[in-house]
């Protein structure tokens, strides 16, 4: 795989192409805009297949997590999920962390504040406006699976949707 | 620890001050510092502006330090390229007791500190010491566990808690060096070496260095007792084991978040017994849910250290059956355990996740129960340390459940020390939270909201909560008459005085401004929920520590130096005068 195709496909892991460290935050104040190689694929609601939080992982132990079959299966289908929009970094981006939960840190500006493991990392289809933390948001796009570092920042992600669009749920 | 993402900006602000202002020399260890004879620590002298080592000089008691050191410290000008210049040497031992006066001058300004370099006169009085540390636990975390677990009527409690019930008490004092108001980072290390520090350090001094892991160190009471005595440590917390107050024992830097080197200081260490959460921080990078930069894989590492390695509670209890066990470590989440309250009635948090995590109590009676077996004796931490995080997340009902917790597991341990009056137990707080009961919220009184359903004086009558069961707690915490335990310090949030059912409470989420915190809107429609504005600095996400005393309560051999008020050092001092720690090394082995 390419280190700037988030899609991941191809062998396990880009982070060993990269010397950046694994979730740099501070990194990760520089250069979210980075100009993505992104799939052409179209991603449409209506013929999405809805995923949540919960069907995430087979197991989560404290040995490692291991992605659900259902989820294997949704590699490069159109997926859409429900979750919260990690506070952004900048007021427009291509690129933002999603999670369960609304976010009490934010991880990207504090030097000590740490990532949930069950994130998702959406590469949106063009730069748009980021939303307030608090609110709950809808996104939809192409699924891609395994370990993959933005180029950019730095960013370790093992579960990503790309080439998306997302608006605020209602 | 939420609140430390801000007390750590907080605490760089200051350094960037103090850079800015300090003008005279600095010696660590600082000026006052009590210095066990025959422990190890790092002298440092740092002069400002960066001068040539021709215009400095230093002496020890008048002395050359190479003389009373052993060695000759080395001079680095311009240490890390900064405006100033070092004088440093490592590993210093000083083994004669009294007072060390240090002078470092520079031109002609001096400076000069005092030393108390102190042995252990008296013989070995305690095989054994437990430690028990209430992450922020205040008074009225205590009060209010002893309502849930001992029921109060006409003002007679039905019972005491163990935690309370012990022949020695103090009040101790937690300030760092840099401040009144300190973090569990700071506080652990005050117990774990005997020197205060400053918010976010562990063993170690806050100098001038730019690396977090080369601040000039203090040893601490796991190698010291390791190292002198060949006792075996055992560190059991319900937190990431790398937190701050598990890390205490094995660890040193100068920011507390460094998770990653705090694993390889375990590894050093060894203690042989390590239990809690933070799995990922063990697993090499490669692996899907790790958290390390390197492919160093620790699970492996402890395994082949002769670890036997438990994942839940079922192998915890398995390894702590077989006579074989010596080493074990546990390590039951990939973040923090789940406190009691989820655990036992709601089933939140991570429950569904990880169904079979530990009790605390139960960990103890796993620890103890390997430790013993070393002829030498053991040194125990045992942290109930979500006391402090649902403090932060002011979440009273989670937080009280976890001093219940805690005080079953202090329980287990005076039990075991009643059999042979050898151990030494300490049941402190780190730090205080500005917490306080003000009476009850009473859903039978008029109205919805939270002032409308506190009741205060007489209105507060008792608590209804159900008769407690076995092990101290109620059935529900949602109950129609509840303690009104309320939070001094907060940010802008939501609240309508009912326990947070369907999980931690989230008071605040970041904000549209960068670095500000706004009130988590989830809370804002639930009925009788009220906006409060926060009375803390925008940057805080949470609830705050306090810099009020903490009480200290002891019991077993060695108990007896705790009295009045006392400075949070004096606890490492207790504990190595219960022991006896030699100034000599022993014989090799």
């Amino acid at each position: 795989m390419t280190a700037d195709d988030p899609s991941g496909a191809g062998p396990t892991s880009s982070a060993s192409l990269h010397d950046g460290l694994r979730l740099t935050r501070r990194q990760l104040c520089t250069g979210l805009g980075a100009a993505l190689a992104l799939r052409p694929a179209q991603a449409h609601a209506a013929d999405a297949e809805v995923i949540h939080f919960d069907m995430f992982y087979k197991s989560f132990g404290v040995r490692g997590i291991e992605f659900s079959d259902r989820l294997n299966n949704l590699v490069n289908k159109t997926v859409a999920i429900k979750g919260y929009m990690a506070p952004p970094l900048k007021p427009e981006s291509r690129f933002f962390v999603m999670t369960r939960e609304p976010l009490a840190i934010c991880p990207f500006c504090q030097s000590d504040a740490d990532w949930p493991l069950d994130i998702v990392v959406v590469y949106l289809k063009q730069a748009s406006p980021m939303i307030s933390a608090g609110t709950s948001i809808d996104v939809t796009g192409t699924l891609a699976l395994g370990s993959y570092q933005d180029i950019e920042t730095g960013f370790v992600s093992q579960l990503r949707v790309i080439d998306a669009t997302y608006r605020k749920s209602r | 620890m939420r609140v430390s993402h801000f007390a750590f900006s907080l605490a760089l602000g200051l350094g960037f001050l103090s850079a800015a202002t300090v003008q005279s020399q600095t010696i660590y260890p600082l000026h006052r510092a009590e210095i066990l004879a025959g422990s190890k620590f790092d002298f440092k002298v740092e002069f400002p502006g960066a001068p040539k080592e021709a215009v400095t000089s230093v002496t020890i008691n008048g002395m050359d330090p190479a003389k009373i050191l052993g060695s000759k410290p080395t001079f680095v000008e311009r240490e890390d390229g900064q405006d100033y210049s070092a004088l440093v040497l490592r590993d210093v031992t000083l083994t004669k007791p009294g007072i060390y006066t240090v002078s470092a001058k520079m031109g002609d300004q001096i400076k000069t500190v005092s030393w108390d370099v102190y042995a252990v006169q008296k013989p070995r009085v305690a095989k054994n010491v437990i430690l028990f540390i209430g992450d922020g636990l205040s008074v009225a975390h205590r009060t209010a566990a002893r309502i849930m677990s001992k029921t109060i009527s006409e003002g007679h409690y039905g019972g005491e808690l163990a935690i309370d019930d012990m022949p020695h008490m103090a009040l101790i004092s937690t300030a760092g060096t840099d401040s009144i108001v300190t973090d569990s980072a700071n506080a652990m290390s005050a117990y774990a070496t005997g020197h205060k520090s400053c918010v976010n350090a562990l063993g170690v001094y806050c100098a001038r260095n730019k690396n977090t892991l080369e601040h000039p160190k203090i040893e601490t009471i796991g190698e010291l007792l390791k190292r002198k005595m060949d006792m075996s440590i055992g560190v059991i917390t319900n937190t990431e084991i790398e937190d701050a107050t598990p890390a205490g024992i094995v660890a040193h830097t100068r920011r507390r978040a460094d998770f990653n080197d705090i694993v390889k200081m375990f590894y050093d260490v060894k203690p042989d017994v390590i239990m809690g959460g933070g799995s990922p921080n063990f697993l090499p990078k490669s692996v899907n849910g790790s958290k390390r930069t390197d492919e160093t894989d620790y699970l492996k590492l402890f395994q082949e250290a002769g670890y036997r390695f438990a994942s839940t509670d079922k192998d915890m209890k398995d390894a702590a059956a077989d006579p074989k066990t010596t080493r074990l470590l546990g390590l039951f989440n990939t973040g923090n355990v789940d406190g009691a309250l989820d655990r036992r009635l709601l089933k939140k948090g991570t429950v569904a996740k990880f169904p079979d995590q530990p009790d605390l109590t139960d960990q103890v009676k796993a620890a103890v129960t390997v430790l013993s077996k070393n002829p030498n004796g053991f040194f125990l931490m045992v942290e109930s340390g979500r006391i402090d995080k649902y403090s932060h997340s002011l979440d009273a009902e989670r937080a009280i459940f976890d001093t219940i917790m805690l005080d079953n597991a202090v329980k287990y341990a005076k039990d075991f020390a009643a059999r042979k009056n050898d151990t030494l137990i300490i049941v402190v707080g780190d730090h205080a939270h500005p917490v306080s009961i003000l009476g009850s919220y009473d859903d039978d009184r008029a109205g919805t909201t939270p002032r409308e359903k506190l009741g205060v004086y007489a209105e507060a009558k008792f608590p209804n909560y159900s008769a407690p069961d076995a092990e101290g707690y109620p059935a529900s915490v949602n109950v129609s008459r509840r303690i009104a335990f309320n939070f001094g310090a907060y940010p802008d949030h939501c609240f309508n005085a009912k326990p947070y059912l369907d999980g931690e409470n989230v008071p605040a989420v970041a904000g549209p401004a960068k670095g500000e915190f706004v009130a988590n809107e989830k809370y804002c429609t639930q009925p009788g929920a009220v906006r409060l504005t926060g009375n803390l600095p925008k940057e805080a996400n949470s609830g705050v520590h306090s810099g009020d005393d903490v009480v200290l309560t002891a019991i077993g051999p060695g108990s007896e130096f705790f009295r009045g008020h006392m400075e949070n050092v004096k606890v490492f001092r207790a504990m190595v005068s219960a022991l006896a720690v030699p100034v000599k090394d022993r014989a090799k082995k």
